[in-house]
C-alpha cells in the first residue's frame, strides 16, 4: 500500500477522549481508513470504547460487553443475511488485549470456529488500561502494572516472556484464513493487512502493538518512537499468515538491544536493573527472530 | 376451527411455534432441559421447513450475545437455555432488556447448583426476575405453544420492545408429552406478521451509536423509560391475550383465577403447580370447601391491579414457591405482599415447595389448605412454610 492511496476521509470525529499519544485510538484511525464508510464497529468494553461517545463515530458502532464483541457481530452477521442486508458490509470488532487475549478469548475463539465474516482487530497495550492499568495475559516479563507493581521483593511481572498469551499463533491454530501482526508505527503494512483481512471471507485477525504513554510510563511524544523500536529490537514481528502461509512483512536490518526499547519506559525501570534477566530477555527475542527469519541478511 | 390435534412434549411445542413465527436467527448452547428445543428446529431448518439461520455458539453468554446482535440488525430472534446457562447470560440479560431488544427466550425451568441437580424448580427464573425481561408462566404444553407465539407480538410491540420469556418446568412440562391443538399457520401469520423491524440499528447511510456511555444526567430517566414499557406490557398483553382468543378460541390474561371468586382461601403461584392446585381445588370444592386458586401467567411485569381484583374478596392468600430467596421468604411472595400491604385486603401466607423437583403431589397442596385455612389472620406469627420439606430432621 502506497501513502498516496491512502483517503484523506476521517471517520471518527474530533472529539474522543484517549490520552495524548494513545496508539490504541490511532490504531481505530487507521483502520477505519482501510475499510471505508460501510463499516460497523463493535467497540468492546475498553479504553477505545470508552473514548468513543458522544457520537464521535462516523459509522455505526455499538459498545459491547467486554467479552462479547465476536459473539455480538455473529449475530450481526446473521441477522443482517437473513434480511439480505449483508452485502458489502464490514463488521469490525476492535478490542483490548484483556478483551482479546483474556476474557474473550472464548467467544472469539466460537466466532472464528464458525467461520462468521469478520474482522477482528485486537489493539495489544500490554495491560488492563481502561480499568487503570492492570496485568493482562499478555503483559511482557518484568513490566509493572497496577496488580504486578515494584515492591521491595517482586518487581513487576514474574511470569517468563515466553508463557505471554501468544494471541496470533492461537488464531493461526483455529486455521483462520487471515492472521496478521501489525504495528501503529507501520501504518501502510498496518493499513493493507486490514484491507486484506476485509476481502478475506470469514473470519480475520489483526495483532496490532499499540504503544499506551499513560500505562507505560513513557512520553506521549514518543508513541510512534516506541513502537518503531519494538520492532526493531525484534520485541515485536511483523508478518501475515494467509490460509497458514507465513510471510514476514517488515524485516529489519541490524536488530538493536532490547534495552534501547525497555528504556523509554518507566514500566521496565525495575527490569532494565536486573542484567541477567535482561540477558535472558535478549536471548529469547534473539531465537524468536532467528527462527521467524526476521533479520535482513546482513549486507555488509 | 378445524379440530386437528398432535401429541407434543413442552419442547417439541416451543419449536413448533418457533417455526410457526417463522423466526429467523435462532442463536441457543445446548443444557438439560432445553436441549430438545435446540434440536427440533435444527431438524426444521435441516429439512427446510424453517428458513432461519442457526447460530450454534460456544456458550450461553454468546448465545444470548449473538441474539441480541442478531436483533439489533432487525431480525426476527429466539433462543432457549435453562439454570445454569441462564446464570452464565445473566450480564447479557441487562444488557438486552436496556438495549430494548425484541428477543424471545425459552425456558424450561431448572434448578441451580449446587449441589447438583436437573430437576425442576423456579429459582433459575426468579433470580432474574428483576433483569428487565418480561416473564410469561406457562402451566401445560398448550400454554407453552401459545405463549411462546404470543410473546414475540408481545415484545415486538412498538409500545413495548423489550425481550421475554416463556418459563415452563423442566421434565413436567418440556418433557412430558400431552395433547395439543397446533396453531395453524395461517392464523398465526395473520396473528402474528413478519416484523417491521424498527428497532433495527444498524444503517450505514444513518449511523448512531448504540450503548454509549450515559452519565447519571440521563441515566435514571432511561431507567424509567424502560420500567414505564414494562409496566405497559400488561395492557398490552392483555389485549394480545384478547386477540388470541379472538382467532385461535383460547384465553389468557395476566392473572387467572379458578373457583377464586367466593374463596376464602385462594393458592397463589406460578408453573405446573398451578394445574395440580385446580385439582386439589376442584376435590376441596365438592367437599364445600371456599377455595380457588389464582395463578400469574404473567410475573415480570407484576400485574398488580388484575391480581387486586382477582383476591380481593379472599381472606387469606396460600401463595406457594417453588424457589427460595435465602434469607428472607420465596420470591414470589414479596410482590403478592406489596399489592395488599397498605390496603385492607387478604392476608399471606408463603410455602416453600418442590425444591430441586420434588414432587407436589395433592397431599402437599392440601396440607397448604388446612394450614392456610386454620389461620387466623390477625395473629399470623410465622408466615413461611416448608411444607413438603423434612424441617424437624434438621431443625
Ligand atoms: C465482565 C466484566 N469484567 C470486568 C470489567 C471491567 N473492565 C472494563 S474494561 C477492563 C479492562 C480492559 O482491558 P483491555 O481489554 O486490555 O483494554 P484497554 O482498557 O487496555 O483498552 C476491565 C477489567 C467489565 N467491564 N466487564
Ligand atoms: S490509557 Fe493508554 S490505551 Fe487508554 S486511552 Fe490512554 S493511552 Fe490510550
Amino acid at each position: 500500500m502506497k501513502l498516496k492511496e491512502v483517503t484523506d476521509e476521517e471517520f471518527l470525529h474530533h472529539g474522543g477522549m484517549a490520552c495524548p499519544g494513545c496508539g490504541a485510538y490511532l490504531g481505530l484511525r487507521l483502520a477505519l481508513k482501510a475499510l471505508g464508510k460501510n463499516t460497523i464497529l463493535f467497540n468492546v468494553t475498553g479504553c477505545i470504547a470508552t473514548t468513543l461517545i458522544m457520537g464521535v463515530t462516523k459509522i455505526p458502532m455499538i459498545h459491547t460487553l467486554f467479552e462479547n464483541g465476536p459473539a455480538i457481530a455473529s449475530g450481526v452477521d446473521y441477522g443482517l443475511s437473513a434480511l439480505e442486508k449483508r452485502e458489502g458490509i464490514n463488521l469490525l470488532v476492535y478490542a483490548g488485549d484483556g478483551g482479546t487475549a483474556d476474557i474473550g478469548l472464548q467467544s472469539l475463539s466460537g466466532a472464528i470456529e464458525r467461520g462468521h465474516d469478520f474482522v477482528y482487530i485486537c489493539y495489544d497495550n500490554e495491560s488492563y488500561m481502561n480499568t487503570g492499568g492492570q496485568r493482562s495475559g499478555t503483559t511482557p516479563f518484568g513490566a509493572i502494572t497496577t496488580t504486578t507493581p515494584a515492591g521491595k521483593k517482586i518487581k513487576g511481572e514474574t511470569r517468563p516472556i515466553h508463557l505471554r498469551k501468544d494471541m496470533v499463533e492461537i488464531v493461526a491454530a483455529h486455521g483462520t484464513p487471515y492472521v496478521a501482526s501489525a504495528s501503529i508505527a507501520y501504518p501502510l503494512d498496518f493499513m493493507e493487512k486490514v484491507k486484506k483481512a476485509a476481502e478475506t471471507r470469514g473470519p480475520a485477525y489483526i495483532h496490532l502493538f499499540a504503544t499506551c504513554p499513560t500505562g507505560w510510563g513513557a512520553d506521549p511524544a514518543k508513541t510512534i518512537e516506541i513502537a518503531r523500536l519494538a520492532v526493531q529490537t525484534g520485541m515485536i514481528n511483523l508478518f501475515e499468515i494467509v490460509n497458514g502461509e507465513r510471510r514476514i512483512t517488515v524485516r529489519v536490518r541490524k536488530r538493536k538491544p532490547v534495552e534501547e526499547y525497555l528504556k523509554l519506559q518507566r514500566r521496565f525501570k525495575p527490569l532494565l536493573e536486573d542484567r541477567e534477566a535482561l540477558k535472558s530477555l535478549q536471548d529469547y527475542v534473539d531465537r524468536k527472530c532467528e527462527l521467524l527469519g526476521v533479520d535482513m541478511e546482513d549486507r555488509k | 376451527m378445524q379440530e386437528v390435534r398432535e401429541v407434543w412434549s413442552g419442547n417439541r411445542a416451543v419449536a413448533e411455534s418457533v417455526k410457526r413465527a417463522r423466526v429467523q436467527v435462532v442463536s441457543a448452547y445446548p443444557i438439560t432441559p432445553q436441549s430438545s428445543v435446540m434440536e427440533y428446529i435444527a431438524k426444521f431448518i435441516h429439512d427446510g421447513e424453517l428458513d432461519a439461520r442457526m447460530i450454534r455458539v460456544e456458550s450461553e453468554h454468546s448465545a444470548l450475545s449473538a441474539a441480541c446482535g442478531s436483533s439489533l440488525s432487525g431480525a426476527r430472534t429466539f433462543t432457549a437455555t435453562s439454570s445454569q446457562g441462564l446464570m452464565l447470560m445473566a450480564e447479557v440479560l441487562f444488557f438486552a432488556s436496556g438495549l430494548r431488544l425484541p428477543v424471545v427466550m425459552a425456558l424450561p425451568n431448572r434448578c441451580l447448583e449446587s449441589p447438583v441437580n436437573i430437576w425442576s424448580d423456579h429459582q433459575d427464573s426468579l433470580a432474574v426476575r428483576d433483569s428487565g425481561w418480561i416473564q410469561l408462566y406457562a402451566s401445560d404444553v398448550q400454554e407453552v405453544h401459545d405463549m411462546t407465539v404470543q410473546a414475540f407480538k408481545l415484545s415486538e410491540d412498538e409500545r413495548i420492545l423489550l425481550p421475554s420469556m416463556i418459563c415452563y418446568e423442566g421434565f413436567l412440562i418440556s418433557h412430558v408429552s400431552e395433547v395439543v391443538n397446533p396453531l395453524p399457520q395461517d392464523l398465526v401469520d395473520e396473528f402474528l406478521p413478519e416484523p417491521d423491524p424498527k428497532w433495527a440499528v444498524f444503517d450505514i447511510e444513518n449511523p448512531f451509536q448504540v450503548n454509549e456511555l450515559l452519565t447519571p444526567e440521563g441515566f435514571p430517566e432511561y431507567r424509567y423509560k424502560q420500567h414505564k414499557a414494562m409496566l405497559r406490557a400488561v395492557d398490552v398483553y392483555t389485549e394480545i391475550g384478547r386477540e388470541f382468543a379472538r382467532i385461535f378460541g383460547r384465553e389468557y390474561s395476566p392473572v387467572r383465577g379458578f373457583m377464586h371468586e367466593d374463596a376464602d382461601v385462594l393458592i397463589v403461584g406460578i408453573g405446573s403447580i398451578m394445574s395440580t392446585a385446580r385439582q386439589v381445588v376442584k376435590e376441596l370444592r365438592e367437599r364445600g370447601e371456599k377455595v380457588g386458586t389464582v395463578e400469574l401467567k404473567m410475573f415480570r411485569p407484576f400485574p398488580e391491579k388484575e391480581f387486586r381484583e382477582l383476591t380481593e374478596n379472599a381472606r387469606i392468600l396460600a401463595v406457594m414457591d417453588k424457589d427460595i430467596g435465602f434469607g428472607s421468604s420465596g420470591m414470589v411472595y414479596p410482590d403478592i405482599t406489596r399489592v395488599w400491604y397498605n390496603r385492607d385486603g387478604p392476608s399471606a401466607l408463603n410455602f416453600i415447595v418442590g425444591l430441586g423437583g420434588r414432587e407436589v403431589v395433592p397431599e402437599t397442596i392440601h396440607r397448604i389448605y388446612r394450614i392456610a385455612k386454620d389461620t387466623d389472620p390477625d395473629k399470623i406469627e410465622e408466615d413461611v412454610f416448608w411444607p413438603d420439606t423434612m424441617t424437624e430432621v434438621i431443625d
